[in-house]
């Protein structure tokens, strides 16, 4: 009885005292601990003294006086205070229950690490996995999660070429941007005609690759083929060689009055292929054909991958499973329908999904190859311009709307992370083991 | 019977016709391409399009006016630095992710999985108005380190998640009877269990080492003076420009860039497919 009051007493004295965190830690005879968790207590008022109040209240603000206060530092200096003080947060509540773990420690009369060595030493050892993560942490911390924290609040301010800050003041408006994207005439059609084209190009594009992909392994995994060693080292270049450059390769070589496409190779189909009768088609000037064009190139681009992917699987497929399916009657068709194709999704489909993913911001294809023309469809878009390439336009342009830019950028993030959840989801790929 | 048999016959050496009539075309549509745009770095004259045409006057001389009268030496300089830098940062800090996750469970473990797991699908490129406000902040617009600071960062989800499944392929037996020998944290990481995943770190740095030479949006976006050009933007100067076309210059540049990459990857295929069953399909 008396014990349970002692222990509750040192509890609550321990959880108290770390209201400011350290005090509660040196009632736990932790000196060393504690004089730690003090200064970086202390430390955290001196930088909200001198600069996190003043970040904080300018996020609301954003600057009253143009000219003088620049907008943009203060989103930024806002947004870094934001980050400080969620880590502030977090150190907070790990320091109440350090205080509570270890007074519970010393009432039950267990071992507890009071010198300054051993409280070391026990930090490196239990402390191991968060000090081989902090540095993943703070890079993607910095390169993805600060960006995407700054893109949120742009897209809810008026930030364009007419508000160019220090000159002017920026402000918030709310979801103005998002309802200009969907409401406003202008934005409007430009966006659902990008957002259509830009899930036909992903779906076309995509599943295009996979299915040169996959036929081509499953092609050259017969047995009687010669020179399989030739033919798989050639499927391979489409892959190895940067991208960039076959893309550069290949405007050139679709332009319509100079390019070999017009030039050689449709002159040479209408030869060998008897009642053909092709003409020079406008692959760069029609956006019919630049379409066209973009998603042949990428499934040239892209099949590789699928195919070392998918003849990887096929190779591992036992050899007894097919001589079974062969004496019970199936046929090629059956044996493909009912051995290989789930042999390949089971393991594959994963990846495919992040080939689709990948697609749907295929920025190099879309505008290297002709620079999201031909022509414009308005709101700074071109005809064959898929969203992230119009985000660049919109961000690059001679005019940028950086806020109405963010806001895309959003809903495309959204949208990517929810296609992603669903269908990972569906297909388990990635549950957790415990 | 005999009918069935021919039939089958027949049928059989029409696939074997159809299988290699449709290997030699996809091998000609590959090389196609690459052997017009390959040949024309050898030409002379002014060379406006790509196309396969033979009876062109031969010469060396488009590699020397690459590196005398271009930038290319200084845009291959400079990929090559940030190449480098990302691939050595990247890989060690997602082995030290991935050993992690896979071998130690700690408080927030599964949490912060389930992080690393949404982060990778953000689409990060696409925060370019962040990027810029950035950069305009730091002073970082035309400077590579900040270019090489997004390549790293960008890729560490994604990379720590594959690289975590390779880790989790390692018995951990092997761990375990290190502990019982006395070795200490970093000499079960470093002796142990490091030498056994060595073909996924090499492709891991391939991949790392690859994305510089061939990323082009950021680049294009943050670098502003032609001296600080990544090789993609650089020679993409050669061909966008209609009056102005340096069609041979881009091939000679692009064949530098093309066969180095190429061997690389040749040299570390056979891992790949190792690297991305193991790694995509296992939690």
């Amino acid at each position: 009885m008396e014990y349970i009051e002692k222990e509750n007493k040192r509890l609550k004295t321990a959880t108290l005292l770390s209201i400011i965190p350290g005090l509660g830690q040196i009632y736990n005879k932790q000196l060393f601990k504690g004089i730690a968790f003090l200064v970086i207590f202390a430390l955290f008022i001196i930088e909200m003294f001198n600069f996190g109040v003043e970040a904080l209240i300018g996020l609301f603000t954003l600057g009253s006086t143009p000219g003088t206060d620049h907008s943009l530092f203060i989103l930024i200096e806002g947004s870094l205070q934001l980050l400080i003080l969620l880590l502030f947060i977090l150190f907070y509540a790990i320091n109440l229950s350090d205080a509570r773990k270890v007074a519970r420690l010393w009432a039950e009369g267990k071992k507890v690490n009071t010198s300054m060595k051993s409280v070391l030493l026990n930090m490196a050892d239990r402390g191991f996995p968060y000090l081989f993560t902090i540095p993943a942490y703070i890079a993607m911390v910095f390169a993805i999660v600060f960006p995407v924290l700054v893109t949120i609040f742009i897209a809810f301010t008026n930030y364009d070429f007419y508000h160019i800050p220090p000159a002017k003041l920026i402000d918030w408006v709310g979801f103005e941007n998002f309802s200009n994207i969907f409401f406003l005439s202008s934005y409007r059609d430009t966006f659902f005609a990008v957002f259509g084209w830009t899930v036909i190009w992903t779906l076309a594009a995509t599943t295009l690759q996979i299915v040169i992909g996959i036929f081509t392994a499953v092609v050259l995994n017969q047995k009687f083929i010669k020179f399989k060693r030739v033919f798989g080292i050639i499927f391979l270049l489409p892959w190895a060689v940067p991208a960039f450059i076959t893309i550069m390769s290949f405007s050139n070589m679709f332009n319509d009055s100079i390019g070999a496409i017009n030039t050689q190779v449709i002159p040479l189909l209408d030869a060998l292929i008897p009642f053909v009768e092709l003409d020079s088609l406008p692959w760069k000037t029609d956006p019919f054909f630049t379409k066209i064009a973009i998603i042949m190139i990428q499934g040239w681009l892209g099949f590789p991958f699928i195919y070392v992917l998918v003849s990887g699987i096929l190779q591992s497929i036992p050899e007894e499973q097919y001589e079974a399916a062969r004496i019970d009657g199936a046929g090629v068709m059956q044996r493909f329908k009912h051995i290989t194709m789930p042999a390949i999704f089971t393991i594959a489909a994963p990846i495919f999904i992040t080939q689709y993913t990948g697609n749907f911001n295929n920025f190099s294809m879309i505008y290297l190859f002709n620079e999201g023309g031909p022509g414009s469809i308005g709101a700074g878009a071109g005809s064959t311009d898929i969203l992230i390439s119009w985000i660049y336009k919109l961000t690059t342009g001679t005019s940028p709307q950086y806020s109405i830019a963010s806001a895309v950028t959003l809903f495309i993030s959204l949208f990517v992370i929810i296609i992603s959840l669903i269908i990972f989801k569906k297909t388990k790929a990635f549950e957790m083991e415990d | 019977m005999s009918k069935i048999v021919k039939s089958q016959k027949t049928s059989r050496a029409f696939s074997k016709i159809f299988t290699y009539f449709y290997l030699l075309l996809l091998a000609v549509i590959i090389i196609y391409p690459l052997l017009i745009t390959a040949s024309s770095a050898f030409k002379a004259g002014n060379v406006t399009a790509f196309n396969l045409n033979f009876d062109a006057e031969w010469t060396l001389s488009n590699f020397s006016r690459l590196f005398t009268e271009t930038l290319y030496g200084e845009w291959y300089w400079n990929t090559l630095v940030i190449a480098l830098v990302t691939m050595v940062v990247q890989v060690t800090v997602i082995t030290l992710a991935g050993y992690t996750y896979s071998r130690y469970r700690f408080v927030g473990r599964k949490k912060s999985l389930m992080f690393f797991l949404i982060i990778q699908m953000v689409p990060t490129t696409a925060a370019l108005t962040a990027f810029y406000v950035m950069a305009l902040l730091m002073g970082a617009l035309d400077q590579s380190w900040f270019l090489m600071f997004l390549y790293i960062g960008g890729g560490i989800p994604m990379n720590t998640w594959l690289m975590k499944g390779y880790f989790d392929t390692v018995p951990i037996d092997l761990d375990e009877s290190a502990k019982l020998d006395g070795a200490g944290h970093f000499r079960i990481f470093a002796q142990i269990v490091l030498p056994l995943v060595k073909p996924m770190i090499a492709v891991q740095s391939l991949w790392a080492f690859m994305t510089p030479f061939g990323e082009y949006m950021l680049a294009k976006f943050l670098l502003r003076t032609p001296e600080n050009y990544t090789v993609a933007i650089g020679l993409q100067t050669f061909i966008n420009n209609p009056q102005n076309q340096k069609v041979a210059l881009f091939a000679a540049g692009a064949i530098l860039i093309a066969i180095p990459i190429t061997l690389l990857f040749f040299m570390l295929q056979k891992h790949f497919v190792a690297g991305l069953t193991s790694g995509g399909t296992k939690g």
